[in-house]
Order: structure tokens, then C-alpha cells, then sequence
């Protein structure tokens, strides 16, 4: 089996699986029975001066589903701990020393002077937490106060902040960045330069999930009105694996430790993420639509895929995906593939002949019997019957042979690899010449 | 806020996991157990525990169940899905191109479009995208043989041999506008033309609203008291219970311009000709009004009854505990009729129910599902054999087959079943004189329902062609009413 223990900027767990600063690790009863469940470790909800901040106290959460209702995005107006510093701080403490192997993380946002962060974190020291983390993402309420992403939108300050915390503490500073920005290297190089020890992302997107037709007002509605939340779920995951490939393959911050946040949900969304990069995962939405449970399959997916690819330790899938990561320009031209149909799988739904004939490139054939084809003389192998598909591997994509014919263009298959930059058609490759 | 210790936690996922040394338990928590109210009631439903003593008693008798088991016997075969039931069931819509199961249905309801907006929230326009195919789509939802039809069709009863719900969601869209009383369609300007339709059955309601929508006045007649034709007099009770047969001709007749006249039949109150001279165009829709003959000797023994009549009364009956039933029973055919009158017999409460049909199960008319809904319900299906004579002093007592084989040829074999009533399920046929010409037992007509004579149309189970089910006779009155109109105005 796999070893699944896991290191991160020297913080040990039993997995590579955290909870993320949020509801699930807002106290000691759930932190508790995380761990029993098995979890790896926990960025406590994030903490801040008292006096406490207050929720809303009507709907927090916004939701969008898939089929049969299965949740795939959720949008969240909370705040930080609504409770007071001294419980949390004390329930930290009795938790962590129950559970010496666990990673206990403890997430925190003061207003943005150096003051406050001097007086906290002694406190969270004295808990005996193995490290902080800074939230400088929250996109709703506290950024309008002059916090979180308000911080995390502004590059200088995330430098200047994340300096004092370190010059305050002897605990590894982890620093979670907002997805709510243009350019997610240019945070992640301000942490790096203020001395932060790793880099958490992402947190919430800007967004309003829905809006009461009746009522006129975005969900979730409060009294008639409603604000702009945060996104996270599986709907976000694309998102946050690019920023996290962004940040793992540039070549300033490849070094920079990543903890990989959004839409994980299952082993294989933690793989993905690792392997673009990611040294460990968080998790929020999943836990808070399954419950702490999940754990086990997260655990025994993964040993079960690193034992399949021959891998002992979860370092060794660490960024095995970053090489492949490259822009457009670089992607081989030459290369052609062609959709293929399996007659046997096939439920002739004819989805695939919407999608092609009505919006791409009328490449696929139906027979008078529901029989569907695909005509290579037109297949540009763009994958979206593949996407439309109800059928698992039903149409495949099928790389041609190098020296056959395309049927589409007539053109022989090259072996050679050549991309955009020396195209005939790119007008920068011909001045180049 | 308190801090509670390990031992209160609450168990994880619905197990409580607890460490030994090295190794760890799981124990479940919460098991479900059926209390014994709820079991024995289940009991009740599968036909265990509803016998009373009269169950035994031998002759034709009438509340051989517990008083209370007949509402649960004879409840809704399929209840109705509720909302949450109805969006799951939406959700496995692939919304297909050109898709097969519109395909598959005779009226060629857009299928994918009324799901698609049950899933968006929108029943009341998936009714209205339904009813502007088949105005009987309410009736068609609950009555159809989908497994042969569109749910056979469906792609996913290729993907997993579990097709999308189509007709119960049907029932679920149409359900929600018919309650609500709304009626979608608004009639059009007078054109001032008038047709007669004689019968009020699927066919002859389909075609007059149709008529009527286009702006035509429409007379129909029906030779019974009630309109609706099989729906009202045919279709098992438990496949449309309270009156829904007769809340939806009300419904329907809420387009305006139809003046239905009951108890005036073709043939006594009226001639052909009378209706020729008085309207612009007359359709016929009267069904299959008699009934084969068995052929075997000692028919006339009282007890051997035709099974539409018993079904007709028990439809009819105020309180089906009051409808008298044989100790042994037996049906005789292979359709639809058949099975409806053996499986209500037995859920009447008659102790043994054979039905007996001359060919082999698959040459059934009943559909696999109807056959084994028969079954389930304890009906004994005995195949190739053909009766004989029915025995008995003066009422039937026993009745006796003779095996034949595939080519109905006679093998000697013979079986007598006890019988205190037998059921004639071998088909109904065409009844009437002067009508327009017939291919073989039926009146001819073309694909727009025109007969021999100029003028006259026809469709449903008394027309050639179609498959003697409630949504074809829905089609062809539809596609009548459309050919007339052009006749009439085009
Ligand atoms: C027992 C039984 C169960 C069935 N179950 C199903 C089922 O589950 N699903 C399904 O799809 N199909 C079923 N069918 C078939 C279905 O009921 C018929 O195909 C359908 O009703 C045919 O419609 P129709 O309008 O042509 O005729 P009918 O429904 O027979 O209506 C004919 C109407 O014409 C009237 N009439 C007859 N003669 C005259 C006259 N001379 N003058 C005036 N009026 C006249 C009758 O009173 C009747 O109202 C069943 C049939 C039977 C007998
Ligand atoms: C209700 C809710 C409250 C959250 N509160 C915090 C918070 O206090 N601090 C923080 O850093 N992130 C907070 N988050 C963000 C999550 O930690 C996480 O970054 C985000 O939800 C993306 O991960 P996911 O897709 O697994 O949910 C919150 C998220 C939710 C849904
Ligand atoms: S890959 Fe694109 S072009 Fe080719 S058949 Fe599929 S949808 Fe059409
Ligand atoms: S989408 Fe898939 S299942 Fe449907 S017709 Fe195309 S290949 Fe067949
Ligand atoms: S065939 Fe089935 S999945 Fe496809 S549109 Fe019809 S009901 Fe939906």
C-alpha cells in the first residue's frame, strides 16, 4: 500500500486530505469528529479580534445542481467565526492535544495593521497549532471592512502583511489567495516576496447564484434584498486547477508550496490537483454536502491509484502533471485525431448530431435506423460529441497515423511535431524568417 | 460555546466506528426496522391478509373481502408522482434529437419538450405541449401499454433497461393543469359548419374537440348513458380510479361548440343518412359493440358471461364490494380484456382465476406487463388449449379445454377446470348495418380516416388499421377531425 502520509512546508499529517477554513472546522464537535472520520487536517475557521463578527440570520448558502439535484455549485454570504477568540482559541488547543498527528492549521484575518497581528498570534502559538494561515480571499463582508480579499486584490499589501506575520511567529505562514483577481501569479509572487511559506488557492469567486423571480432579488435573500457571495463547489475546480497550474509552472514561483482549494471532491480531484502541482488539498463544499465520510473513499482512491502507478509515496505524483502544462503555441499541430463511435455502447440518443450538425461541423451521419457515424472527411476532432455524450467512452478521440491521409484537408500526417510559431499562416513566424 | 467530549459525538455517516488497539470497528447505527403495523398493511396490499371466510364459499357471491381491503385493492395502479418523484424522473431525459420515443408514440407527443419543461418548472406548459397532440393525454398516461411504446423506445431502456417514466410523468403534467380545472385551448371564430360524431369513446371525443378548437359545431351521439366509451365502460378500475373518466370528458368539453347527446344511438335513433342530410361531415366512432361467440357446447349456461359486461358493471358498480364474483373463475383469450377481467376478478376476491388462452404467452395481445401483473396477483395463465363444452346443470360447473398445438390443431389432451363463472374474452366486433364498406371485419379507411363514402370518416377501434388501443383511436379522431376541416374550410 501507499504511504499517504503527507509533509507540508513542514507540517505533518496521515494524508494529504485538510479541511478547509470554513464551517466544518468552525469548532471543537466537528474538528473532532473530522478527525475521527479520518481526516488528515484542518485550517481552523478563520479568527479575528473580538468583539465577534454576526452572520446573517436568514439564508447563507445559494446553490446550483446538476441532474437529480446533485449539487455543483455553492455561493456563501458567512463571515468569520462569529464566536469569541477565547473559545476558539481554547478549543484549538484541547483539540490538538488529542490529536498530536493531525495537521491543525489556524486560519486568520485582523484588520490591516501590524498591531493586531503582533497580539494574535502569541495567542494561536500558545495553542500549540502547527501553522496560520492568512485569509486574504473572502469576497463578501469582510473585504468591504477592509479585510480579506480587499488585502488580496492588492498585491503590496499582501507583502507588507504577510512580512509582519512573519517576523511575529515561528509557525509556517500559509497564504490563501482570491481567485477574484486577473492575474493569480502576481499574489502568489507578493506572498513569496513578504516570506510566506506556502500559498493556499482558491478561495471564493465573486458571484450571485440565482435570483428570486418572484420576489426580484438575488438568492440567498435577505428581507427582500440580497449581496454578492462566494463560489466554490465542483463548479469551481476548473478554475482553481488553472491558477494552481499558473503559479506551479512559473519558473519565479515554482518552489512556492502549494495547498490546492476548490471543488475537490473526490480522490481523484485531490489527484488532479496534486498532480498540477498542489502538495496537499483542501476541502469545503464536498464535506459540507456528504459529510466528514468522504475521507474514506479519498483515502482508499488514492493509495489505490498511486499502488496502480507504481508510485509508494503521494510526493511522487507532486507535479508530474506541470511539464505537460504549456500554452497554445506550443501544442503539435501536426497532430490529427478523429472521433470514433462504438456501434456496441451506442444508446442512439443522437445528441452527438445535435451538437455537431446543428452548431459544429455536420460530421456526424444518422441512418434511417438511428445508426450514428462520424464522417472523418469532416471531423475536426474539436471533442464535443465526446462531451455531449450520455455513454462513457462511447466516441473516443483516435489519433490518425502519421503518414496517412487526412481525409478532411488531404493532407498526409506529419511525424513532425510543429506548432504555431512557425505556422505559414501566423504572420509574426513569416517576419520571423 | 460548549465543547463536548469524544464519547457524545455523534456517529459518522450514519455508522459508529470504534477503535480496539490496532484495529477499528464499524457499527451500524439506526437499522431500519418495519414496525409491524406498517409490514402487516403491506401484507393487506400483496392480497395475504384479505380474506375473509367467504373467500371459500363456492357459487358467485358478493363481498368475499374484509370490507376495508377493497379501497386498497382497488387503488391506483400506478399512484401518481409527486413533485419531488417527477423531477428526479425529468432529470434522466437525455432530450434526444429527433427522438425516438415521439417516434414510438401514435400521437406524436413532443416528448422531450413536455419533460424538459416538467424539469424547468413549467407543468402546466409540458401539459399544454402534451394536450395539443392527444387531448386524452391524461387518460393515455394512465391506460397506455408504454413498455410497447414510448418507454420501449426510450433510449435509456437501452442504456439500462430502465426507460425514462414518460408516461407517469405525463400523468404528472397533466394531472397538474386538469386539476386546476384550466383549459389551454380557445376555441376559433364560428365557421358555421356543423358534424356529427357518433360515439363518445376516445375517438369520437378526440375528433369533436379538435372540430370544435377549429371553430366547427359538433353533435355527438352515444348510444349509452354516459360518454367516454371504454374509458368509461372498459379500462381496469384500478388503472383509473375516481372518476377521472368522466372528469376529463368534462374537462375536455370545456372548448365549447360540442353538444353531446347520450343514449342515441346509431341505427335506432338515427340513420346513416339522417345524419348525412343534417351535417357537413359525420365521423364514426363507435367502437367494436359485440362480442365473439366461444363456439363450445353449453355456452348458454348461466354463469358464462362476456367479460366487457362484467367489467362495464364493475366500473358501473356504486360499491365494487356489492359486485358478486365466482369462488373459481375462469377467462377465456389473450388481450387486454382478457387480462383485466381475470385480474379483477381476483382482487374481487375469487379464490382461483385461471385464464386460458388458445396460442402460446407470446402471441398474447396483453403485453409481457400486463401478463405479469396478472400473475403477481395470483392469476394462473394456461396457454394453448381452446374450450369445448362448459358443464353444468343448468349453471356452469366445470369447463373443459382441449390442448392444441402450435397450428391449433387438436391433441387429444384434455383439462377441465372447476369454473362457477366464465368470462368470453375473444374479441369484439364491428356492429351495425348500411355502414361504409368494411376490410375485413372493420369500416375501410385511408390515413386521414375518409371511408367509401364521400363525406363520412371514421376511426378508432371500429376503423381498419391501428391497434385497438385508447391512444390510437386518440390519433386517428385527431387526424380525422384535421382532414375534415380541410374538407370543410380548405
Ligand atoms: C376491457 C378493455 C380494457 C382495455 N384496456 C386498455 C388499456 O389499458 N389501454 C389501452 O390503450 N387500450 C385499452 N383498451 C382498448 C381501448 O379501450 C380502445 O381501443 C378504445 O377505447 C377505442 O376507442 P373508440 O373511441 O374507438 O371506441 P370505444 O371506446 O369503444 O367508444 C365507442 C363509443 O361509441 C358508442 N357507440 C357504439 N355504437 C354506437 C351507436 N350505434 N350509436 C351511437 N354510439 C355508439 C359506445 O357507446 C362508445 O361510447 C381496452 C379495451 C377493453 C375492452
Ligand atoms: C460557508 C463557507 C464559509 C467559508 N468561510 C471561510 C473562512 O472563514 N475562511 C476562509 O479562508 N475560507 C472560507 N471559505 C472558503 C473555503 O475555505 C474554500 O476556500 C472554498 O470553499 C473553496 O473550496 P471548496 O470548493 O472545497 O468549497 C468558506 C467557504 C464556505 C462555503
Ligand atoms: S469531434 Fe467535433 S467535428 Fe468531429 S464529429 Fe465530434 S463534434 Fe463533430
Ligand atoms: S451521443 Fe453517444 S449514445 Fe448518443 S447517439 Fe451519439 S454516440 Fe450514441
Ligand atoms: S428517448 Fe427517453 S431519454 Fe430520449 S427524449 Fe425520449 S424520454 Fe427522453
Amino acid at each position: 500500500m501507499a504511504d499517504l502520509r503527507s509533509e507540508f512546508v513542514g507540517i505533518k499529517s496521515p494524508n494529504p486530505f485538510w479541511l478547509a477554513s470554513a464551517p466544518p472546522t468552525d469548532k471543537e464537535y466537528n474538528v473532532r469528529r473530522a478527525f475521527e472520520a479520518g481526516w488528515g487536517g484542518v485550517v481552523w475557521k478563520t479568527l479575528g479580534i473580538d468583539p465577534a463578527v454576526v452572520n446573517v440570520n436568514g439564508p447563507r448558502y445559494g446553490a446550483i445542481y446538476g441532474a437529480d439535484r446533485r449539487l455543483l455549485g455553492l455561493n456563501n454570504i458567512e463571515l468569520i467565526t462569529d464566536r469569541p477568540l477565547a473559545v476558539n482559541l481554547q478549543e484549538i488547543k484541547s483539540v490538538k492535544r488529542d490529536y498530536p498527528d493531525r495537521a491543525m492549521v489556524v486560519s486568520l484575518m485582523v484588520p490591516c495593521e501590524e498591531e493586531p497581528w503582533k497580539y494574535i498570534l502569541p495567542l494561536v502559538e500558545e495553542t500549540g497549532a502547527d501553522g496560520v494561515e492568512l485569509n486574504f480571499g473572502c469576497p463578501h463582508g469582510m473585504s468591504e471592512r477592509g479585510m480579506g480579499a480587499a488585502v488580496g486584490q492588492v498585491p503590496e499589501y499582501i507583502e507588507m502583511v504577510t512580512r509582519w506575520v512573519k517576523a511575529s511567529t515561528r509557525m509556517p505562514v500559509i497564504v490563501k489567495l482570491t481567485p477574484n483577481i486577473a492575474d493569480i501569479r502576481k499574489p502568489a509572487e507578493a506572498a513569496m516576496r513578504g516570506g510566506a511559506d506556502a500559498v493556499s488557492l482558491i478561495n471564493t469567486i465573486n458571484s450571485i447564484t440565482s435570483v428570486d423571480l418572484d420576489l426580484f432579488a438575488p438568492e440567498p435573500t435577505i428581507d427582500g434584498k440580497g449581496a454578492h457571495g462566494g463560489y466554490c463547489g465542483p463548479a469551481v475546480k476548473p478554475i482553481a486547477l488553472n491558477m494552481v497550474a499558473e503559479i506551479a509552472r512559473d519558473p519565479e514561483l515554482s518552489h512556492m508550496p502549494i495547498s490546492g482549494i476548490g471543488g475537490v471532491t473526490t480522490w481523484r480531484d485531490a489527484a488532479e490537483f496534486m498532480a498540477l502541482g498542489a502538495g496537499n488539498v483542501q476541502v469545503c463544499t464536498a464535506v459540507m454536502t456528504y459529510g466528514f465520510k468522504i475521507v474514506q473513499e479519498m483515502i482508499s482512491g488514492l493509495s489505490e491509484y498511486l499502488d496502480e502507478k507504481a508510485m509508494t509515496s503521494v510526493d511522487q505524483l507532486v507535479r508530474r502533471a506541470v511539464p505537460n502544462v504549456t500554452d497554445w503555441n506550443q501544442l503539435n499541430l501536426n497532430y490529427v485525431a478523429k472521433a470514433k463511435i462504438n456501434e456496441d455502447l451506442c444508446i442512439s440518443c443522437g445528441r452527438c448530431y445535435a451538437a455537431c450538425e446543428d452548431t459544429s461541423h455536420q460530421a456526424i451521419a444518422m441512418s434511417e435506423d438511428r445508426v450514428f457515424s462520424v464522417i472523418d472527411d469532416e471531423c475536426v476532432a474539436c471533442n464535443l460529441c465526446v462531451n455531449v455524450c450520455p455513454v462513457e467512452d462511447c466516441i473516443t478521440m483516435e489519433a490518425m497515423t502519421p503518414g496517412t491521409v487526412d481525409p478532411r484537408t488531404g493532407k498526409v500526417v506529419e511525424q513532425e511535431y510543429a506548432n504555431w510559431t512557425t505556422h505559414p499562416n501566423n504572420p509574426a513566424a513569416a517576419a520571423a524568417e | 460555546m460548549e465543547s463536548r467530549n469524544f464519547a457524545r459525538l455523534r456517529p459518522i455517516g450514519g455508522q459508529l466506528r470504534m477503535k480496539f488497539h490496532s484495529f477499528e470497528i464499524i457499527l451500524p447505527v439506526d437499522k431500519k426496522i418495519i414496525p409491524w403495523e406498517r409490514y402487516s398493511q403491506q401484507q393487506v396490499t400483496a392480497g395475504v391478509c384479505s380474506m375473509s371466510q367467504k373467500v371459500f364459499e363456492p357459487g358467485i357471491a358478493a363481498g368475499r373481502l374484509e370490507a376495508e381491503a377493497y379501497a386498497v385493492q382497488f387503488s391506483d395502479l400506478h399512484p401518481p408522482l409527486d413533485q419531488h418523484e417527477a423531477l428526479v424522473a425529468a432529470d434522466r431525459c437525455y432530450f434526444c434529437y429527433d427522438a425516438p420515443c415521439i417516434t414510438a408514440c401514435p400521437t406524436d407527443i413532443d416528448i422531450p419538450l413536455f419533460i424538459r419543461q416538467i424539469a424547468t418548472g413549467t407543468p402546466d406548459a409540458a401539459a399544454k405541449t402534451i394536450l395539443s397532440q392527444n387531448i386524452l393525454g391524461g387518460m393515455c398516461a394512465r391506460v397506455c401499454p408504454t413498455e410497447q411504446l414510448c418507454e420501449q423506445a426510450c433510449v435509456r431502456e437501452a442504456a439500462e433497461g430502465k426507460p425514462v417514466k414518460i408516461g407517469e410523468l405525463q400523468r404528472f403534467a397533466t394531472d397538474h393543469l386538469q386539476e386546476q380545472g384550466k383549459h389551454p385551448f380557445e376555441r376559433a371564430d364560428s365557421t358555421g359548419k356543423r358534424v356529427a360524431v357518433v360515439g363518445a369513446g376516445p375517438a369520437g371525443l378526440s375528433c369533436a374537440h379538435r372540430l370544435a378548437m377549429l371553430g366547427h359545431d359538433v353533435v355527438v351521439h352515444d348510444a349509452r348513458p354516459k360518454p367516454g366509451g371504454l374509458n368509461e365502460y372498459g379500462i381496469a378500475t384500478y388503472k383509473t380510479p375516481n372518476g377521472f373518466a368522466q372528469a376529463e370528458v368534462d374537462w375536455l368539453m370545456q372548448i365549447g361548440g360540442i353538444t353531446l347527446q347520450t343514449g342515441s344511438a346509431l341505427g335506432a335513433q338515427m340513420t346513416i343518412e339522417d345524419l348525412k342530410a343534417d351535417f357537413d361531415a359525420v365521423f364514426l366512432g363507435m367502437g367494436l359493440g359485440g362480442v365473439n361467440a366461444l363456439g363450445a357446447e353449453g355456452e348458454d349456461k348461466t354463469g358464462v358471461l362476456d367479460a366487457v359486461d362484467f367489467i362495464s358493471d364493475l366500473r358501473q358498480a356504486e360499491d365494487v364490494a356489492q359486485v358478486p364474483i365466482g369462488r373459481d373463475v375462469v377467462v377465456i383469450g389473450g388481450g387486454m380484456t382478457a387480462i383485466d377481467a381475470a385480474v379483477q376478478a381476483k382482487l374481487l376476491g375469487a379464490l382461483n382465476v385461471t385464464l386460458v388462452y388458445r396460442r402460446g404467452r407470446d402471441r398474447m395481445n396483453a403485453s409481457v406487463f400486463e401478463q405479469d401483473l396478472a400473475s403477481s396477483k395470483g392469476v394462473r395463465i394456461v396457454n394453448h388449449a381452446v374450450p369445448v363444452a362448459v358443464h353444468g346443470n343448468g349453471a356452469v360447473r366445470e369447463i373443459e379445454f382441449e390442448y392444441v398445438d402450435g397450428e391449433m390443431n387438436g391433441t387429444g389432451q384434455m383439462l377441465r377446470l372447476a369454473a362457477d363463472q366464465v368470462f368470453k374474452a375473444i374479441g369484439q366486433t364491428l356492429q351495425g348495418d348500411a355502414l361504409p364498406a368494411l376490410e375485413g371485419r372493420k369500416i375501410k379507411v385511408d390515413s386521414t380516416g375518409r371511408t367509401s363514402v364521400d363525406g363520412i370518416w371514421a376511426g378508432g377501434d371500429c376503423a381498419s388499421g391501428g391497434d385497438d388501443l385508447t391512444v390510437t383511436a386518440v390519433a386517428e379522431g385527431r387526424d380525422a377531425a384535421m382532414d375534415i376541416h380541410m374538407a370543410l374550410v380548405g
